[in-house]
């Protein structure tokens, strides 16, 4: 079976066609990132073994005609979602031997479909970073350009949707580290609302803003993806207790009418001008549908880089001190309980991730919490007003996904700083509790690169920016990579 | 007498008595084998998350309201940071600037003077793992089945000038606590534990001087005598004219000294801030009413019932609600036989004397309060010797059973037999012709004498009364 960017609409059909088995379609996704994926490295760990196990239960259900929307279907998941018995690593020395005894809810509710599991995508340690050079295992390649990166820090998960080593993948967004993989390697990415989906299992980055969300081929595949993933879980306090809608409801609906805001600042000089062209001309292509463009402003944005890192840090920072060393994972040398724990940390988290923890634990410290902790807290404030602002005025807002197409590998390796301002498209999306989407809406001239574009919704209508996407694939032809 | 005054504020912890702990399902028993009651949430695996137990929530605004306190309509949860082996997660969840309870009061008496002191907060955090250090092995092992039971600390103003004022509060809160069933107070299990901030300044002074604080204090009498030797201590510094540290300070009890465990400078920095994982919390007054009304009958509307509705002694119901085991059982002997006095003299005289006698022990009582009440009820109605009910009360705490059951089996009723009654009383007048002489003379002391002798001879056979109307009829004869 044809499987280059096959959509998982198209995997049902086959399967409950009879075309192909479950387990003939997991073998041959299996054989696939045999051949390929050693030039891409977007997987820490294939689960050959479970995904045939898996695959043939599936079709014990596919043939007693039970089959729903996933069932069968073979999918990757990034290393940081924990899966009872499958080691989770965050692409980390930390947690290089660490094998979660429980499950994710997002794991679970898959199960519950008889989805197929492939295998464990790479990411950036702790899923810190936009470039997957920072996972201690697999620095993932661009399937467009392997000398540049995936993004990130969903890189893994966005490399392999993109080359066709598997159908969808979960991936998670902290600031960005769905869509801008996503946008980098030319697959769409939804980060939905926080709290659409349960965060029970995801090794937390930063708890206030990290949400779990599909990569796939197109917009049509996140909205069957997320059916499967949403809804509240009683073992996450911060999940919404909302109402689920069908995700698929409003897609192939015209967008005629449809309000999209295109905030200027972030069309300035400092986005990339082939970037900017090609967002623009998509934004022209919806008012041909019969979207009306909304010029608007938000000032905030320009806080929005100090005000997301001092938050994610001094989050991070609580999150990552249970690495100590003394329960699991990587146990370093010592005498004493702090010998231990200093030399387990120092050579446990490798140079991003202790990078963060010194600046969050800083931004906490006595005396400094009121200058920076309190400050970020206020500037969300600000970002929150300012995003209600424009959605008084549209539906949805359009933005580029990233300042820049995938960069050179190493291309940003000593500059922290000019590392963090390539995440002012998409953090205060997380900062403010939105949904976002990714899509590809073009390709640089010069190296055919993906260039994306992101849809903003208000929170919980994921409905609307998976309509809006969709409207633009529609008339949008992809171009695969080729390895 | 000193020259010195001192001043001691009191951090208090206790475990509430949820089921389960406050942010996962483990069961929140005290002991079972090390790590049995513990899951992915309480040891603090990656990627698992806190839910707040609402039950402990309800078991704080009650704590609150028991001691007077504002309680906040709007409350959230922070961590605290740092790093220990018992602490999985390398923070602990608690509450720093908007706890549950605010500023309230709790009276008390010492020796007879009644004094008012005052609540700074309460608050909802977790309880830690245990360490278990094997010297002989040279490691620690942790035990996480106490990491994530919920606790409340209770922080009190400075308002303490005396280790007696101290205890007195101590008991109290013991009290408070335990009748409104937030905690069940047993020290030696560590459910209710309290540190002792200290400082001495000199009389007249209004200022305060610098303080310590006393930890590893695991009784009151530990924590009286902890008061005294370090207050001896800082007035020896102060007389040898050098400075009090600030500094936490571990007592040790078999030393009876304290020791220095870390000073200020080495105080940690807890980096707090709010916890993203718990969304903080907004009460109704309709919700805050609920749970006030759901509070149960605190120790003095106890007190006030006995004395008032009852007419017991204000002393003896001092005593019987000073134990809330000894409480509940009165309640449930009263319930059965509505003669509350005849009971609480009974349970004070007899029961709770062989309690301190060490023969019995109120948390392995082999009986209850409605059997109490029977024997109680046998005895008032003259169909069992008060000899005899000392016997049955004897039999019912060593092996159980009613008091009908043993009497019915040993024999010991009181039988109106007349005819044995008139036997024995005659048996002892032929037998001592001098005292029946005596009281035929005015002497009515001898009474006792026959008395005595046919009780003795009767072992609850017949009534006191009918013995006692025999005789008379017998000697007047």
């Amino acid at each position: 079976m044809e499987l280059t960017r096959t959509t998982l609409r198209a995997l049902r059909k086959a399967l409950d066609s009879k075309e192909i088995s479950a387990p003939e379609l997991a073998s041959e996704y299996l054989g696939r990132i045999g051949e390929q994926d050693g030039k891409l490295l977007s997987y820490i760990t294939v689960t050959k073994d479970k995904a045939m196990r898996d695959a043939e239960n599936a079709q014990k259900i596919i043939d007693s005609g039970k089959a729903t929307a996933l069932t069968g279907i073979p999918l990757a998941v990034k290393d940081n979602i924990c899966i009872d018995g499958v080691r989770t690593t965050c692409a980390s020395k930390m947690l290089e031997n660490f094998i979660p005894p429980y499950n994710a809810t997002v794991i679970e509710k898959l199960n519950a479909e008889g989805y197929v599991l492939l295998g464990r995508t790479s990411m950036d340690e702790f899923a810190m970073g936009g470039s997957n050079q920072t996972s201690a295992f697999a620095k993932t390649k661009n399937p467009y350009d392997l000398t540049r990166v995936p993004g990130g820090s969903s890189g893994g998960s966005a490399a392999a949707v993109s080359a066709s080593l598997a159908p969808a993948a979960l991936g998670s967004d902290t600031g960005g580290s769905i869509r801008q993989p996503s946008s980098f390697c030319g697959v769409t990415g939804i980060k939905p609302t926080y709290g659409r989906v349960s965060r029970y299992g995801l090794v937390a980055f930063a708890s206030s803003l990290d949400q779990i969300g599909p990569i796939c081929n197109d917009a049509r595949d996140c909205a069957i993806l997320l059916n499967a993933i949403c809804g509240h879980d009683r073992h996450d306090a911060t999940s919404a207790r909302v109402d689920t809608p069908d995700f698929t409801e409003k897609l192939g609906q015209p967008v005629k009418g449809m309000r999209i805001a295109m905030p200027k600042e972030f069309f300035s000089d400092d986005i990339d001008g082939e970037v900017r062209t090609a967002v623009e001309n998509a934004a022209k292509e919806l008012e041909k549908q019969g979207a009306v463009l909304v010029q608007c402003s938000m000032p905030g944005l320009k806080y929005a880089i100090p005000a997301y890192y001092l938050i994610a840090c001094a989050e991070a920072a609580s999150n990552l001190s249970r690495f100590d060393g003394i329960k699991y994972g990587f146990r370093g040398e010592g005498r004493t309980f702090e010998e231990l724990i200093r030399d387990s940390r120092s050579r446990g988290f490798g140079e991003e991730v202790k990078r963060r923890i010194l600046l969050g634990n800083y931004a906490l410290s006595s005396g400094y919490y009121d200058a920076y902790y309190k400050k970020a807290l206020a500037l969300k404030q600000e970002i929150i007003k300012e995003y209600n602002d424009i959605f008084e005025l549209a539906d949805v807002i359009l933005t580029p996904t990233a300042p820049t197409p995938a960069y050179k590998i190493g291309a940003q390796d000593n500059d922290p700083v000019k590392m963090y301002m390539a995440d002012i498209c998409t953090v205060t999306v997380n900062i403010a509790k939105l949904p976002g989407i990714s899509t590809t809406c073009g390709y640089t001239a010069d190296g055919g690169l993906p260039i994306g574009m992101s849809i903003i919704g208000k929170r919980f209508d994921e409905q609307t920016i998976l309509q809006c996407a969709d409207a633009y694939e529609q008339g949008f032809k992809p171009v695969a990579p080729t390895l | 007498m000193s020259a010195y005054y001192p001043t001691m504020g009191l951090e208090i912890h206790a475990e509430l008595l949820t089921n389960s702990k406050v942010f996962c399902t483990c069961s929140a028993e005290f002991g079972g084998t090390p790590n049995s009651r513990c899951c992915p949430v309480c040891s603090g695996l990656p990627g698992t998350l806190p839910v707040l137990n609402q039950k402990a929530v309800e078991y704080i605004i009650k704590a609150g309201y028991v001691m007077n306190c504002d309680i906040s309509r709007f409350t959230k949860w922070d961590r605290k940071n740092y790093f220990y082996p018992d602490l999985p997660k390398a923070y602990q969840i608690s509450q720093m600037p908007r706890p549950v309870c605010l500023s309230g009061t709790v009276n008390i008496n010492v020796n007879g003077e009644d004094k008012v002191i005052r609540i700074n907060r309460i608050h909802l955090e977790e309880d830690a793992g245990k360490l278990v250090h094997d010297d002989v092995n040279r490691i620690s092992l942790a035990d996480y089945n106490r990491c994530g039971i919920p606790l409340i600390e209770i922080v009190t103003e400075p308002d303490f000038h005396s280790a007696d004022e101290v205890i007195a509060f101590l008991e109290k809160i013991k009290l408070l606590l335990q009748y409104a069933g937030i905690c069940d107070c047993k020290m030696e299990q560590g459910s209710i534990r309290c540190d002792v901030n200290i400082s001495i300044a000199p009389k007249g002074s209004t200022e305060l001087g610098t303080r310590t604080e006393l930890k590893n204090l695991n009784s009151l009498k530990a924590i009286s005598r902890a008061i005294e030797v370090e207050i001896e201590r800082q007035e020896e510094l102060l007389e040898n004219g050098e400075r009090v540290i600030q500094q936490t300070r571990r007592f040790n009890e078999a030393l009876g000294e304290t020791t220095a465990m870390r000073s200020k400078e080495d105080a940690h920095d807890y980096r707090y801030f709010p916890d993203p994982d718990i969304p903080p919390i907004i009460f109704t007054e309709e919700e805050l009413d609920e749970i006030k009304r759901s509070i149960p009958e605190l120790p003095e509307q106890r007190v006030a019932r006995y004395v008032d509705e009852y007419g017991i002694k204000r002393a003896d119901a001092d005593i019987i609600v000073g134990d809330k085991r000894v409480c509940d059982f009165f309640d449930a002997a009263i319930a059965q036989y509505d003669n509350p006095k005849a009971v609480a003299n009974y349970i004070i005289g007899e029961l709770m004397r062989r309690i301190n006698l060490g023969e019995a022990d109120m948390d392995a009582l082999k009986f209850g309060g409605a059997e109490f009440a029977q024997l109680v009820e046998f005895m008032q109605t003259d169909k069992i010797s008060q000899a005899n009910a000392k016997t049955i009360l004897r039999e019912m705490i060593e092996n159980g059973g009613t008091p009908k059951e043993i009497a019915d089996r040993d024999d010991l009723w009181i039988k109106e037999d007349n005819d044995l009654l008139a036997k024995v009383v005659d048996e002892i007048i032929a037998n001592n012709p001098k005292p029946v002489e005596q009281y035929k003379n005015g002497d009515q002391k001898v009474f006792g004498f026959f008395m005595g002798q046919a009780n003795k001879a009767l072992k609850g056979a017949a009534s006191p009364k009918a013995i006692q109307e025999y005789i008379r009829k017998k000697l007047s004869e």
